[in-house]
């Protein structure tokens, strides 16, 4: 048994939540104040994962804001930054798909409309 | 041009307060904004966790502009965009300025003031060393990477702990720059915890707490840095000196509101907040001039400046529609630990519960929260924690304000 203490990244709180595991089963949650947490708590133990926020070139010569839609593992963060940096797009609207399946069916979206 | 409400700024409290100004019954109005699309800040703040409590999902700063964006395009809210206000006189007569337009004059029988804050500058910090270039503000470096395309180095010491600090060291490791070192001259952060947590912690990025910039070397281009340890008057100690190579040093070092109009309206300034003096309709001591977001007081969440932003577009309205020029304020003073509280007025016959912001001025574990009026408690509670860079709010119930004569100061009490 393993215990380890998380500071929560899912709102601006920031609750330290003292995770007790086994392996990958977490067996104790202790100090989180809602489910997010909860949720969040566990998956730094089985497998950490972060949104991606970055910014890809548009084909006008300006940066557009883009995130991946879902989190992707922590542990690919610099490798599909890597990908992400190749890109040279149209300008799309939000929510818009600007390159497919980063990882795992994650999607790299728009998060600007540069004309609005 | 005659306007019932001119709004200065087209950042989130300029867009939150038109379009809450709009709906109470405010359609002559305009909105100004000194860059070339509206959003302000928000636009290069690309990284997500803004709209938790308004919208209940983590969005960029730019979606979240997007959204405020949106519903001032669906009611027709007029815009000036590139276009900049150059003064502002106690009559609300606005001078401005624009290259179609050139200088002309427009009169408002409201203004609301929305400028935003801007980022000390380091000539204020008074480090030793040579001035090379390779020294930004985060947030003119998070304009380059994020607006422009350019990385303004690759070996980066930061200076400053605040949120901006914190969001830039993440940012500029993702894009391939190597961050030795975040310091910080207080023995705490004045970022989120989280921030310290996904934009140091998940990148092995050290924090040095209690340690400043000694000198900076480098003659024509920054070539290091020495930090130093602090003691508890925030005093470098010899002996305690750390050396980074690097190419580039970012200050992270505050936020002051950019008041240069509200002075020259005669609109009275708070020492504590660097923002006008208001009352709980966010009016300052010139009439018709009203302000909210970070020309009032420096936030941490847009979610507060949306809010605040709101309460003042409505108060315009009442304040257009129903005149009330004979007030009956009451002083709101800080009390121990509390380094100020918004607003510092509030009128005994208010309508409505005032919500009250304040910043402690220490970490404090398990405090309690006092509001005191004379020698009666209005309002008592617990805390789990409280922080400095964590602003506070409380809830004056208008039944508590009944009654009180004399003025209501707010302390944290151990």
């Amino acid at each position: 048994m393993e215990k380890r203490t998380i500071t929560c990244i899912e709102c601006p709180i920031g609750c330290s939540i003292t995770v007790s595991f086994d392996g990958a089963n977490v067996t104790n949650l202790e100090g989180n104040t809602c489910q997010r947490g909860a949720l969040y708590a566990k998956n730094e133990i089985i497998c950490p994962r972060r949104v991606i926020t970055t910014t890809v070139k548009t084909t006008d010569g300006r940066m557009m804001a883009v995130k991946t839609d879902r989190p992707i593992k922590k542990s690919q963060t610099f490798e599909i930054m890597q990908k992400i940096r190749t890109i040279i797009t149209e300008p799309k609207n939000i929510g818009e798909v600007v390159l497919e399946n980063v990882s795992e069916d994650i999607n790299l979206v728009s998060a600007q409309d540069l004309d609005f | 041009m005659n306007y019932d409400l001119v709004i200065i700024g087209g950042g989130p409290a300029g867009l939150a307060a038109a379009v809450s100004a709009f709906d109470a019954g405010v359609k002559n109005l305009l909105i100004i904004e000194r860059e070339k699309r509206l959003g302000g800040i928000l636009n290069q703040c690309i990284h997500n966790g803004f709209g938790l409590t308004r919208f209940k999902e983590s969005l960029t700063g730019p979606e979240y502009a997007y959204r405020f964006i949106k519903q001032v395009k669906q009611r027709n809210i007029p815009v000036f965009t590139d276009t900049t206000v150059l003064s502002l006189t106690p009559e609300k007569q606005i001078t401005a300025i624009n290259s179609q337009n050139g200088v002309f004059t427009i009169n408002a029988k409201a203004v609301i003031l929305a400028m935003g804050a801007r980022e000390r500058a380091k000539g204020a910090l008074n480090i030793p060393g040579s001035r090379p270039a390779g020294i930004y503000s985060a947030g003119t470096a998070q304009k380059y990477v994020n607006v422009m395309g350019y990385m303004p180095g690759k070996e980066i010491v930061i200076l400053g702990s605040g949120d901006i600090g914190l969001i830039m060291a993440r940012r500029m490791t993702l894009e391939g720059a190597k961050v030795k070192a975040v310091c910080e001259i207080m023995p705490y952060s004045s970022g989120l915890k989280r921030n310290i947590e996904q934009c140091l912690n998940d990148f092995n990025i050290p924090l040095y707490l209690s340690h400043t910039i000694t000198k900076i070397e480098g003659k024509d281009r920054v070539t290091g840095v020495e930090i130093s340890k602090v003691d508890e008057n925030r005093l470098p100690i010899a002996g305690t000196e750390i050396h980074f190579d690097c190419d580039t040093i970012l200050f992270s070092v505050g936020l002051i509101p950019e008041n240069e109009l509200t002075k020259g309206a005669g609109v009275l300034l708070a020492p504590d907040t660097k923002g006008a003096v208001v009352n709980e309709n966010r009016q300052t001591s010139v009439q018709g001039i009203f302000a909210c977001g970070n020309v009032l007081h420096v936030h941490d969440l847009v979610d507060f400046v949306s809010e605040e932003a709101e309460l003042t577009g409505r108060a315009v309205y009442e304040y257009l529609t129903n005149d009330k020029t004979v007030r009956d304020n009451i002083n709101v003073q800080k009390g121990a630990n509390v380094s100020y509280v918004i607003p510092q007025m509030i009128d005994k016959n208010t309508k409505n519960n005032v919500k009250l912001f304040f910043r402690v001025k220490k970490e404090m574990k398990n405090p309690t929260v006092k509001i005191v009026s004379g020698g009666k408690v209005v309002y008592e509670r617990k805390k789990k924690s409280v922080a400095p860079g964590e602003m506070e709010n409380v809830i004056l119930k208008v039944d508590n304000l009944k009654g009180l004569e004399q003025e209501i100061v707010v302390r944290v009490e151990d």
